[in-house]
Order: C-alpha cells, then sequence, then structure tokens
C-alpha cells in the first residue's frame, strides 16, 4: 500500500468515525432521518399493495429491514438533550413515560420480526402482513408524536 | 341618602341581571317530532367513523373502538373533562335513552334531564347533521357493546362548573341551522362539505378559538390546540397546504401519508383510523371540499 492509498484509507477512517461521533451527538437528524427511511419504505410497500408498482421481495425486505433497524434504535435516540430543536415532533411524554415508549418500540421490531418472512412471499401476504405494522407505527404516534404545524 | 339609592339601583340591576340570565340560561327541551323509520346500519356505521365518535369515547388504553365506555380525560383550561359513557348499558350509557333524547343532545346540546351538555361534546358541529344520519347513527351505537362503569364528573372551574353557564354560551355561539348544500358547487363538494363540517367535525380542532372556547368563525381551519393539551393542530387551509392535489388529501385519509413523505401524528392518527374505513367516494368527496378551504 502506497502512502496516497494509505492516506486516502486513513482519510476515509476519519470521515467515517466523524459521521459516527455525529449521529451520536445529534440524535434528533439521526431519528428524523430514521423516519423518514421508514415512511419511503412504508411508500414503497403501499405502492406494491394497491398495485402501483409490481411486486418485489427484495425492496420488502429491504423495507422490513430498515424497520428492523429502526425498532432496535429508537429507544437510544431520545436522550434527554434532544427534547428540542430541529423542529422536533417527539412529545414530551416520551420522556415522561420512557418505559412505554421503549415498550412500543419493542412492539415494532416484534412485529417487523414476525411479518417479514411472510410478506416476501407474494403480494397478498404483503397486504395480510402490513396492517399489522402500520398499527404499531399509529399506536406510538398517537402518544408520542405531535402534530405537525 | 344619596348613596344609599346608587347602592339600591345597583342591587336591583344586579339582581335583574342574574334573573335575566337564569331565565335566558336555561335549557328549552325542543320538541322532536319523528316519523317512523327503518335504520340505515351501514350509513349509522359510516356516521360513526366520520364522526369520530370513539376518538374520545372509546375505553382508554385498549383496542376495541366499538366499546364506547367512556373515561378518558381531556384537560382544557376551563378544567378537565372526564368524556362520558355513551355505550349501549341500560344504567351507566345510552341503552335507556330515546331517539328524540339523542336527537336532542347531538343537536342542541341537552341531556334527557334536561340539563346542558357542554360543548367538549362537539354539537356546535353536530346540530348540522341531517335527521336520517342522526337516526342512522343511534340505531348503531345501540348495536354496539353495552360497557357498564360511570366515570368521575368534570373537573371545571368557577363559574364553568355552572352547567347554566352554558345556556348563557350557546346564545352566543351555538348556531342551530342544518347543512344547507350549495347549489353553486358541485354534489361531490357539498358532500365533503357536510361530512367536514358536520359529523366530522374537522374544525373543532383545526381552529383557534376565543377566551370563551368557542371556534372563532372567520378563522375556521387556520389551526388551533390539541385537545391532548400537548402540541398544536395545523392550519389545513390553502395558506398551509397550497402544494397538495386532491389525491393528496385523499392518501392521508386512507393511509396518513402525506406528499412530503411524512406521517400524521398526536389525535390525527384516531381520526385516520376511521377515515380509512369511509368509503372511496367519501374520502375523494372530503379531499374535494378541503382543497377549496381559503386561508386568512
Amino acid at each position: 500500500m502506497g502512502r496516497p492509498a494509505g492516506a486516502a484509507l486513513a482519510a476515509a477512517f476519519l470521515v467515517l468515525g466523524a459521521g459516527a461521533v455525529i449521529a451520536q451527538s445529534d440524535p434528533i437528524a439521526t431519528r428524523k432521518g430514521l423516519m423518514k427511511e421508514n415512511e419511503d419504505n412504508a411508500k414503497i410497500v403501499v405502492q406494491m399493495m394497491r398495485g402501483q408498482a409490481p411486486f418485489d421481495a427484495a425492496k420488502v425486505d429491504a423495507a422490513f429491514a430498515q424497520w428492523a433497524e429502526t425498532a432496535q434504535k429508537l429507544p437510544s435516540l431520545f436522550p434527554d438533550n434532544s427534547k428540542s430543536g430541529q423542529k422536533t415532533r417527539a412529545a414530551p411524554k416520551i420522556w415522561t413515560d420512557k418505559a412505554d415508549f421503549d415498550a412500543k418500540a419493542a412492539a415494532l421490531g416484534k412485529v417487523v420480526a414476525d411479518n417479514r418472512d411472510k410478506a416476501k412471499g407474494s403480494v397478498d401476504a404483503l397486504r395480510a402482513a402490513i396492517p399489522a405494522v402500520g398499527n404499531t407505527c399509529d399506536a406510538c404516534h398517537k402518544d408520542y408524536r405531535l402534530a405537525r404545524q | 341618602m344619596k348613596k344609599i339609592v346608587i347602592a339600591l339601583v345597583l342591587l336591583a340591576a344586579l339582581a335583574l341581571a342574574l334573573a335575566a340570565g337564569w331565565v335566558l340560561s336555561a335549557p328549552v327541551m325542543p320538541q322532536i317530532v319523528l316519523a317512523p323509520y327503518s335504520p340505515d346500519l351501514a350509513n349509522g356505521r359510516t356516521m360513526f367513523l366520520i364522526g369520530g365518535c370513539s376518538s374520545c369515547h372509546a375505553v382508554p388504553k385498549q383496542d376495541d373502538a366499538t366499546r364506547l365506555g367512556g373515561g378518558l380525560a381531556l384537560p382544557t383550561a376551563f378544567g378537565t373533562f372526564h368524556v362520558p359513557n355513551i355505550s349501549s348499558d341500560a344504567k351507566d350509557g345510552i341503552g335507556r335513552w330515546s331517539e328524540t333524547q339523542f336527537i336532542a343532545a347531538m343537536r342542541y346540546g341537552i341531556s334527557p334531564s334536561g340539563e346542558h351538555l357542554y360543548p367538549a361534546f362537539p354539537y356546535t358541529s353536530y346540530h348540522a347533521m341531517r335527521t336520517e344520519d342522526l337516526r342512522d347513527l343511534f340505531a348503531y351505537l345501540k348495536t354496539l357493546p353495552a360497557v357498564s362503569g360511570a366515570v368521575p364528573d368534570h373537573d371545571l372551574i368557577f363559574p364553568f362548573s355552572i352547567r347554566r353557564t352554558v345556556g348563557l354560551w350557546k346564545l352566543l355561539f351555538l348556531d342551530d341551522a342544518q347543512f344547507k348544500p350549495d347549489p353553486a358547487q358541485s354534489a361531490q363538494w357539498n358532500r365533503g362539505a357536510y361530512l367536514v363540517n358536520g359529523p366530522g367535525h374537522c374544525a373543532e380542532c383545526h381552529s383557534p378559538r376565543n377566551l370563551l372556547g368557542a371556534v372563532i368563525a372567520g378563522r375556521r381551519f387556520t389551526g388551533g390546540q390539541s385537545p391532548t393539551g400537548q402540541g398544536g393542530v395545523p392550519d389545513i387551509t390553502q395558506d398551509k397546504l397550497h402544494d397538495w392535489k386532491v389525491d393528496d388529501y385523499v392518501e392521508v385519509l386512507d393511509s396518513g401519508m402525506t406528499p412530503d413523505s411524512d406521517r400524521i401524528g398526536g389525535p390525527m392518527v384516531e381520526v385516520v383510523a376511521n377515515t380509512r374505513q369511509l368509503s372511496d367516494a367519501d374520502r375523494e368527496a372530503i379531499a374535494v371540499y378541503l382543497k377549496s378551504l381559503r386561508g386568512k
């Protein structure tokens, strides 16, 4: 490995490391990014369910994988220093009812894990699986997300 | 001597004002005469969904939207309202109510015992509902499970704790006209206008209120405060939603997804849980009407 390549690799590690630090120090941006991805994936899946896009098992799997990641990360993305700023719509109740909030994140993880393989099977199976996932999203948003302004 | 006369005059004026207030605030049981009718339960369910009955009256912290045992606490500037039991239970719910009593409550905010109901119950919107729709809704509610258990009384601050104050409030703010279609608009628009302003009571949350808690007529749909006490409710006029197409409104009422890859939150989640069960035609009618809402 020559010096330029080594330098590039070192630079790459620095950038990656900085990215990780930003993710940790900016939980609001991180969770907003995850939620945006959740919804983008939801749109892809809903279009398949409605026959507006062809059924694609790989895209369904990718959606479930991303939702699983969200469920796993959610409880750690609401530290005490992230109650306000960046137009967050996180409800104050998250920090007063944290145990229930975490339980709802766990419920999402479970419903995603339980339905991932089924949903990949066919568009009918996808249609059958998605409402349970959507209900889990809504159950949490109802209590812990404020309305848009 | 002069002071005594002034005092007497003031006392007399006060007594007169109190007497006038007492007379004016008296609940008047409306005369409702109903012809024989066979209710349409499917339409009753539609009214139940668009009316959002379960959003407030379903027993909290359980998933069955048809268990209308009440008990939800609504914190407001006037104190805390405890949502009553409207299940078909004969003792604690509305199982013994007559059809006319139900219509009196929905349209005029008067209970079967002849008391004023507080306008946290949105009869300010429900009054616009067609008699047939109210009868269908009543028949549908009777088919839902009886849930026993009374809820606590409202815990309100003086003077709102006196129900007669609602009588004066109604003189100021209750419009008792039923919905009148606008002949210049399409049937679809009128259906949407009816669903939104009557049973849907959308403006009750999506509008600012005055100091006495009444929706400010000139600012309907320009945004308000959440009934949960946490956060606000957005402006849904074209001031805010000018980029939305009719299909975008249909989408949000069906899946909760907004055009910018966002998702509704807070109490609107429960609204969408209901609107997604409406017919496509009704969602489209609502969307067409909402798209026509001008801003300030």
